[in-house]
């Protein structure tokens, strides 16, 4: 009757921290397993070594950790909240909303004029314009939302946004100079390195809050699953419940986008993975093991974006669209049907 | 049980329909009746008549325009919903929107208003919900996925669903609908035995009038000018199913409680 768990979650755990592990022990400079594993305890005599450790892959894999895990809960939120396999963290417009933001920074700083440009362009400006493009066009969601009851008609007025910021960076790059086009290229192609610890600690204190919130909207999200007026029925307030649900999503994806660009796929991909595993629709269930999936995935194509032993370090959202892309294809060749 | 007569639910000059800022489309006014623990209530009335737009009024889908609505003796607008959640469960006509919930899941759905923050299920739960499933006799499809099963099984879960929801009231929209001949008597009858069995009264809209004419102990009858509510035996003898359609085309006929086509 009840499905023991208890096996999958540790051996998803394992391998979890293997990953982890591995990730952090490849890279252009090759380090030896054991030295790796030392560094982690303080305790090596090479210094470039420990220094690559502590300053350089592990904020990348711990990175990797929250962003993968964070877009594959954003993901499986938005798909019951809007009762559409298809939703994702970017369907809402997040990730356009924070497109715009550093479109403007990026591509307007010409603008501005030179001066300005100087000030305006560094990594903080960015940060900041994202996560700001993308608490407004949430805004915005929002206040539709509370208006319009019908959540599908939520989930096309954000893909109407989405074609709206599209169509404002497009203008934009018609007036921008080939380098800064280039920079904002280099942007969308998301990166998860390059994060000091301080950012970090931003990082992880905003996402924790989204995750919380997500952990406490796990009742609701199971009943949304009959549909809002059986959820209702059950005793549900459809509108706070809502609200929390919009509100932990933008600030999950909204700060992975500001901090790590535009990620595809993780959290498209993930949640259906996850229910083709575990085969069940419990969110009590679904949330942790989402979690532990998205985590490993991300940590995989970050492995392979670095391109073992090479110099080389390609555009990771290249690889999650490689990877995710399949996942996807996969699943609805082989029931068919997309179902949730 | 007392001979005392306990109304469980009591409607008076209650009026439906949909409002907007600019207008007030009334679909129905005037509405009075009131329902008895532990009955079988049946509500009948052609298509377009307001049936479905009454009982979400009752389940407090949509608000009333105008009237008022007591369950339990509280007004209903007074009542939060976690607190009707506790004294009224429903069965919708709209389509499920997870097909991937197991049975089991489903119906556990049902224990949401009792269980803590996070939705676990205690043994007293579980054991609600087990005894839901053999009250329906569905044990036996407690591990299927939704997708699996057929319409009149399907119907059956979310009537076990309700069950579970441990409620006085289950109200059911058009609960026969996409059913065989079969499976239509075999809701209702489940219906009719799970009120002498459980003591909850159920209310359910239908179109199945000859059925309900068997089963119900209340019929409520609505027509465009009023509603009539009242024992199936007493409206036949007024004469409340007659006028029920245009006579050109069907009749009702008296002596076997059923609709005649017309030659």
């Amino acid at each position: 009757m009840k499905t023991n768990y208890t096996y999958p979650f540790l051996i998803l755990t394992v391998i979890l921290l293997f990953c982890f592990v591995l990730n952090i022990s490849l890279g252009s400079v090759s380090i030896p397993f054991s030295e790796v594993l030392g560094s982690l305890f303080g305790s090596v005599d090479n210094e470039t070594w420990q220094v690559i450790i502590t300053k350089v892959r592990l904020p990348k894999a711990i990175t990797a950790i929250m962003v993968g895990s964070g877009l594959g809960i954003s993901g499986l939120l938005m798909q019951t909240l809007f009762r559409n396999p298809l939703a994702g963290p970017f369907v809402l417009g997040i990730s356009s909303g924070a497109s715009l933001g550093v479109a403007i920074v990026i591509l307007g700083s010409g603008l501005f004029g030179g001066l300005f440009a100087t000030v305006l362009i560094s990594k903080w400006s960015i940060v900041i314009a994202a996560s700001l493009g993308s608490f407004l066009v949430l805004l915005a969601v929002l206040a539709v939302s509370s208006r319009v009851r019908d959540t599908m008609a939520i989930l096309i007025i954000g893909l109407m946004f989405g074609s709206i910021t599209a169509a404002i960076v497009s203008v934009l790059s018609y007036f921008s100079s080939a380098e800064q086009l280039q920079q904002y290229i280099f942007w969308g192609f998301g990166s998860l390195s390059n994060l000091s610890w301080e950012e970090l600690l931003i990082f992880f204190c905003i996402y924790s809050v989204g995750i919380v919130l997500s952990i406490f909207s796990v009742k609701g999200l199971n009943a949304l699953l009959l549909g809002d007026n059986y959820a209702k029925s059950l005793g549900l307030s459809l509108k706070s419940s809502r609200f929390v649900i919009i509100f932990a999503t933008s600030l999950i994806a909204g700060t992975i986008t500001a901090f790590a660009g535009p990620i595809a796929f993780i959290g498209l991909a993930i949640p259906h993975l996850t229910r083709q595993i575990f085969k069940t629709t419990n969110h009590k269930i679904l949330l942790p093991a989402v979690f532990l999936f998205g985590a490993i995935v991300m940590l995989i194509c970050d492995s392979i974006a670095q391109v073992p032993t090479s110099d080389y370090m390609l555009p990771i959202n290249a690889i999650t669209a490689l990877v995710g892309a399949p996942v996807v294809i996969w699943l609805l060749v082989r029931q068919r049907k997309m179902m949730f | 049980m007392t001979t005392h007569k306990r109304n469980i639910v009591k409607v008076t000059d209650l009026s439906i329909g949909y409002k907007t800022k600019k207008a007030e489309t009334v679909v129905a006014s005037n509405i009075n009746f009131e329902l008895e623990k532990g009955q079988l209530i049946g509500l009948v009335g052609a298509n377009g008549i307001g049936k479905s737009t009454l009982l979400r009024t009752l389940i407090k889908v949509q608000s009333a325009l105008n009237g008022n609505i007591s369950i339990n003796g509280n007004d209903l607008n007074s009542t939060s919903t976690i607190e009707l959640a506790k004294q009224l469960s429903i069965v919708l006509t709209e389509p499920l929107i997870s097909k991937n919930l197991s049975v089991f899941e489903l119906v556990s759905l049902g224990r949401h208003p009792y269980t803590n923050w996070i939705g676990n299920l205690s043994e007293e739960d579980v054991s609600t919900v087990n005894n839901a499933l053999e009250h329906v006799n569905i044990l036996n499809l407690k591990d299927k996925k939704c997708y699996e099963l057929s319409d009149g099984q399907l119907q059956k879960v979310m009537i076990a669903r309700a069950l579970a929801q441990d409620t006085a009231i289950i109200v059911l929209d058009e609960p026969t609908t996409h059913l065989d001949m079969y499976h239509k008597a075999y809701i209702l009858k489940l219906l009719q035995k799970l009120t002498k069995e459980t003591g909850k009264t159920i209310l359910f809209s239908s179109h199945e009038i000859d059925l309900a004419i068997q089963l119900c102990d209340t019929m409520i009858v609505m027509q465009k000018d009023k509603v009539v509510c009242d024992q199936p035996c007493n409206l036949i003898s007024q004469g409340v199913f007659n006028s029920l359609f245009p006579k050109d085309l069907i009749a009702f006929d008296e002596k076997t409680g059923s609709f005649r086509v017309a030659k």
